[in-house]
């Protein structure tokens, strides 16, 4: 036995896959659909879910028995609003060009409800070390589907991953580009992105068959 | 023994294995199963079923196709110069061979990408599944390559067409369950992927795009681009009625649209009620900005006036909304399916066409935009309908047992 239990292992391994909170608990779309078209973007949203939860399902399960229940979902806001105005500030401080990329979804992680949800669902009835791991899990969930979509969606759309051109230059017509490739414009916009995450959300339960809903 | 009863043969040794929906689907595009109704109580016997009256619309578009072709030719080389214009239906500059050699040069690889990409889908869905293929791409096979500009890439047509058949038809369940006009999804998928590909003044002639920038530069603006952009219309009334105009392949000449939409109109495969609607619809919304222009409302400094001020019954007769009325919107999964949902269905489609086409000069045709809305509202239209006369049939009972 070491500092993770089997259990433990499965609060982080679960919300990869079977439990994902966006392609199976359907959450957090948004965000997913509006940064992604750029994967540097969605890596730093994934970073900034992945602290605003992990931190965030800590404090909420610390105090979770001095909370009265009445008010807890204030709590929980105000706990949320003041991580994500950390990440924000933080932001802007280090990568101005990014934040205002990002720009209002940064302040709307607040009302993601993939965080509010798992302080709901699991903060509010876990130890803190437990409370971690289902958050930093969930997050881990979040970003990978944020960058299997920003991937897809930057390298078609752009040509670039990161910001790296990977199939030439579009102007110059060099690589992929000499061959009359030329970028999806379509790929940019917000409708592919719902497109992407529904057809991974087909190949996925098309491999598990157990995650079909009636 | 004909190669027909060879065939039903056949079927029968496959029957259950997995090549059958393979084989059947090559089997009864030349004839009719051999199968018949079972005689418990069915008492229409038809002929007509979904084969039958795909190909009833794919006849009524293949004179476009074939004017497409001339077209095409005719246009590149008149834009070369090295021909002059001809004037009305039969001009002589305009039927021949020279013009027709461009047109199947450029038209039937886009024809055969279409149906080869399509098609295939087709029939890797239908072997996965395990159903029968479905015939529902033949009509969207032979409109995609009407709908898209002349000199488009063959990999972009390719891609949309793998991505319409997909997204906009098999994750619905198929032909028959899909929401959204096909072919119109593909052109959707292409207009907002591909942008410089499908607009603007290079791509509706043959060779404008590679000439572009050079001292060879040719010009194809279509007539819908010049009064968006308040200019001159080179064309007269006679060329756009029967079609000597640069645009997509088959949708200029609007003679042969009508001979079609007479044609469906007649075998009864086409509605009338949605494509006299939608022409009406048309008219009325370019009445309303005739209007608005008369009243001195928009002057001529606005950036509307070029297309406001176009007589209501020409806008009939420029861009593609015949087209769109006769060979789109009655497409008999999408449409509105009751009689009074089909003329509010119809008549949308043709007053948001002319109003996008008006207000929005960056969709210079918005037909297969209003086309693809109302597909999704055709369902929320029947409805309404459905329950105004479950209505009005309630008040009549009450009345008579009051």
């Amino acid at each position: 036995m070491g500092l993770l239990s089997k259990k433990d292992i499965k609060l982080i391994t679960d919300p990869l896959a079977d439990n994902n909170p966006i392609t199976i608990q359907v959450l957090g779309i948004c965000s997913a659909l509006a940064i992604t078209a750029e994967l540097k973007a969605s890596l730093v949203m994934g970073i900034a879910v992945l602290f605003v939860m992990g931190v965030g399902n800590v404090v909420i399960s610390l105090i979770r028995n001095i909370i009265p229940s009445k008010i807890r979902i204030i709590v929980q806001l105000i706990v949320v609003a003041s991580l994500v105005i950390i990440v924000d500030q933080v932001l802007k401080a280090f990568a101005y060009e990014l934040s205002k990329t990002l720009s209002v979804f940064v302040g709307l992680i607040i009302t993601n409800c993939i965080i509010m949800g798992r302080f709901e669902a699991f903060a509010l009835g876990n130890g803190p070390w437990r409370a971690f791991l289902d958050g930093i899990g969930n997050a881990f969930g979040y970003a990978v589907i944020l960058l299997a979509v920003g991937f897809f969606r930057e390298l078609l759309g752009s040509g670039t991953l990161f910001g790296i051109p990977v199939l030439g230059d579009p102007i110059e017509k060099t690589g992929l580009y000499a061959t009359g490739y030329e970028n999806n414009g379509f790929m940019l916009m917000p409708p592919m992105a719902l497109i992407i995450v529904g057809l991974i959300i087909w190949v996925q339960r098309s491999r598990n068959k157990a995650l079909i809903e009636d | 023994m004909g190669l027909k009863s060879n065939l039903h043969k056949l079927k029968e040794k496959y029957k259950g294995t997995k090549m059958a929906p393979a084989f059947n689907a090559i089997h009864t595009f030349l004839y009719l199963p051999n199968e018949t109704t079972h005689s418990g109580g069915t008492h229409i016997k038809a002929a007509d079923d979904l084969k039958r009256t795909m190909n009833t619309v794919i006849m009524a578009m293949v004179p476009c196709l074939i004017f497409g072709m001339f077209n095409a030719g005719y246009q590149h080389y008149l834009a070369l110069g090295t021909i002059e214009a001809s004037h009305g239906f039969l001009g002589e500059t305009f039927w021949t061979w020279d013009n027709l050699v461009i047109g199947l040069w450029k038209v039937l690889p886009l024809l055969a990408v279409s149906y080869g990409v399509g098609l295939l889908i087709e029939f890797i869905f239908a072997v996965i599944k395990g159903h029968e293929v479905e015939e529902g791409y033949l009509v969207t096979g032979m409109l995609v390559p009407l709908i898209v500009p002349i000199d488009l890439p063959l990999w972009m047509l390719a891609v949309a067409v793998a991505f319409g058949v997909v997204i906009g038809k098999e994750v619905f369940g198929g032909t028959g369950m899909n929401i959204l006009n096909p072919a119109l999804t593909i052109r959707a998928f292409l207009f907002f992927a591909y942008p410089t590909w499908m607009s603007g003044d290079k791509v509706w002639v043959h060779g404008a795009v590679e000439r572009a920038g050079t001292a060879d530069a040719i010009s194809g603006e279509t007539i819908l681009g010049s009064y968006a952009q308040n200019q001159e219309v080179l064309y007269n009334y006679a060329d756009m009625f029967f079609g000597l105009i640069p645009g997509s392949v088959g949708e200029t000449s609007k003679l042969l649209i009508i001979f079609g939409a007479l044609f469906l109109i007649f075998t009864k495969v086409g509605s009338w009620r949605i494509i006299l609607s939608t022409v009406i619809g048309a008219l009325a919304m370019g009445l309303i900005f005739n209007g608005v222009v008369d009243a001195g409302l928009i002057t001529a400094s606005s950036k509307f006036y070029g297309l406001m001020d176009v007589p209501f019954w020409q806008h009939l007769i420029i861009g593609s909304i015949l087209f769109g009325a006769v060979y789109m919107a009655t497409d008999p999964v999408t449409a509105a399916q009751t009689n009074k949902g089909k003329w509010i269905y119809g008549f949308l489609i043709g007053f948001i066409s002319i109003m996008i086409r008006v207000f929005n000069p960056a969709y210079p045709e918005g037909v297969f935009l209003a086309i693809l809305l109302m597909n999704v509202f055709a369902p929320t239209i029947d409805h309404y309908v459905v329950q105004g006369n479950v209505k009005k049939r309630l008040k009549r009972v009450k009345v008579k047992t009051v």
